[in-house]
């Protein structure tokens, strides 16, 4: 039922752990419903530095917080925070419609932890586009 | 020590025969004749007929001696969840003249607690589900307590399928009987494992399916007790007695009283090997896994049941790691069986949701040794591990939620 991208990076998760004192920290999700997801990110030169995830879920959800951890690491605050949850799902070869929307949640994990670090560090809140960052996950969903 | 590096060439470990088992080739070896040389209809009138005939009037006594039955209190189906189907749904529209209520428990199959649904819900039923104990027991008092004058059946499963729990069947077939109420239990678990006595056990009808005893999938049995009053739910021709219409599917029939009676000839050295590496298994995992919780009876559990519930880790989580190790198991957890919510058994045992989202069934069967055994208990432990270390609700010796 999953691809051997979600299974490769389900049984090796990359950037596993939690940032001490971080920059930015989101936490999407509910453990009653099955999964729960904690992203902390390192901001530096207006890229994301580091990016640690502790996730509880099933199989689709780990894979998911880690494909989303490598995709954004090391790249510009805007490229972070143009990612979708649909994204990450692509970048897994697709998920099984069952898991798109409960376990799917890396990438709202890491909106709300760049949302956490525009509030500490209103400075960084990009002039241009604010919108893109604002509405969440509502964001050109469905 | 020669099982830890070597996962990807070792061969499976099946630790899921309560979802299903290999069909046995002694099995399969009984049921070949009837799909190519004795392939008449049992209700036709020649020779060939009266082979494919023979065969399942044989079947059906080898059922029936098994269960004390006589032979025409057997009827074939298709499956556990047909039986239960019919049993409850036959028996509530042959008495709704009587009454409308129904008792049975929040832990049965969805085969049974689905058409109780069903019965409440679109035909003016009334449903009590007696309480179980944080063991998964049935209390036989509480289902006394329960019948009105309106109750017209109890339902309560023999054994259950996810926590291994036996439930005192025959205590709560004293009472039914006492009160004249037709009285079903679902022994698809409990088949191979427990004995099916209909007499001792005190019922009034019973549910098998054949591949949870190393028959094929796609047939089963309610046994059903002379003078109960059933409505067929499947209507057609005087097969079975007219209570089950349809062509019989003889080599199934067949290959289902074979596997039946392999079980039963067996039944006391199985038990007792299984019993043995399955309490192996417990105190392993117990002993070797932190936070860790055992789910269903301490004793009064089906010989090949070991199920566990893991603090801070998900259940499909386990199942995914254990499958990449070589080993296939379950889990009530609603990711791992796309159902909605967590399990019904293991919220009315009274775990909370978040724990019981933990939860991992092992079920041993025939196949497995000490060997298999010796490997999960060097596998697992890294797993949960591993899974917990990457878990946000996880810390050490932190209470299991719910206990």
């Amino acid at each position: 039922m999953y691809t051997p991208t979600v299974l490769e990076h389900f049984a090796n998760p990359r950037n596993v752990g939690a940032i001490e004192d971080p920059d930015g920290y989101g936490k999407v999700g509910s453990p009653v419903c099955g999964d729960l997801m904690e992203i902390t990110i390192k901001v530096a030169d207006g890229r994301i530095a580091d990016i640690k995830y502790r996730t509880f879920g099933c199989g689709a959800a780990i894979a998911s917080s880690s494909m989303a951890s490598e995709m954004v690491k090391g790249q510009p605050l805007e490229v972070a925070a143009a990612l979708t949850d649909e994204q990450v799902a692509e970048a897994l070869g697709g998920l099984p419609e069952a898991k798109m929307h409960c376990s799917n949640l890396a990438a709202s994990a890491l909106q709300a932890a760049l949302q956490d670090y525009y509030e500490r560090h209103p400075e960084a809140q990009p002039t241009e586009s604010p919108s893109e960052v604002d509405p969440g996950p509502s964001n050109g969903a469905s | 020590m020669s099982s830890t590096a070597t996962t990807s060439v070792r061969q499976p470990i099946y630790l899921d025969h309560a979802a299903t088992t290999a069909v046995d080739p002694r099995v399969v070896e009984a049921m070949l004749p009837y799909f190519t040389a004795s392939y008449g209809n049992p209700s036709s009138l020649y020779r060939l007929a009266a082979e494919s005939k023979g065969a399942v009037d044989r079947a059906r006594s080898t059922v029936a001696e098994i269960l004390g039955a006589r032979p025409s209190e057997i009827i074939f189906t298709s499956c556990g969840t047909e039986s239960d189907n019919l049993a409850l749904r036959g028996a509530a529209m042959a008495a709704r003249t009587r009454g409308n209520h129904i008792i049975t428990t929040p832990i049965e199959h969805h085969a049974v607690g689905n058409t109780c649904e069903q019965l409440a819900r679109d035909f003016g039923f009334e449903v009590t589900y007696v309480p179980v104990d944080r063991h998964g027991l049935v209390d036989p008092e509480a289902v006394g307590r329960a019948i009105t004058p309106r109750t017209v059946l109890v339902s309560v499963m023999y054994a259950n399928n996810e926590i291994g729990t036996i439930e005192p069947i025959a205590e709560i077939g004293r009472i039914a009987r006492r009160r004249g109420i037709v009285y079903h239990t679902d022994a698809v678990q409990a088949a191979g494992s427990l004995p099916l006595d209909v007499d001792a056990l005190g019922v009034d009808m019973l549910s098998l399916s054949g591949h949870k005893f190393y028959a094929p999938k796609g047939i089963g049995v309610l046994y059903v007790r002379q003078g109960t009053p059933l409505l067929p739910i499947q209507t057609g021709g005087s097969q079975e007695r007219g209570r089950r219409a349809g062509t019989e599917n003889v080599p199934y029939i067949v290959g289902l009283a074979t596997a039946l009676r392999l079980a039963y000839d067996h039944l006391e050295a199985e038990v007792t090997r299984l019993q043995a590496l399955r309490n192996r298994l417990i105190a392993g995992v117990l002993g070797r896994i932190p936070d860790t919780r055992l789910t269903g009876h301490p004793t009064r559990r089906l010989a090949n049941n070991a199920s566990f519930v893991f603090a801070g880790v998900e259940g499909e989580s386990i199942l995914l790691q254990l499958d990449l190790a070589g080993v296939a198991a379950s889990s009530g957890s609603a990711c791992a069986s796309s159902e909605e919510g967590p399990s019904h058994v293991l919220t009315a045992i009274g775990l909370d949701p978040v724990a019981a989202r933990g939860s991992l069934r092992l079920s041993l069967g025939r196949e497995n040794t000490s060997a298999d055994v010796d490997y999960v208990l060097d596998v697992l432990p890294g797993i949960v591990q591993k899974l917990r270390a990457m878990s946000p609700l996880y810390a050490p010796s932190a209470a299991v939620a719910g206990t």
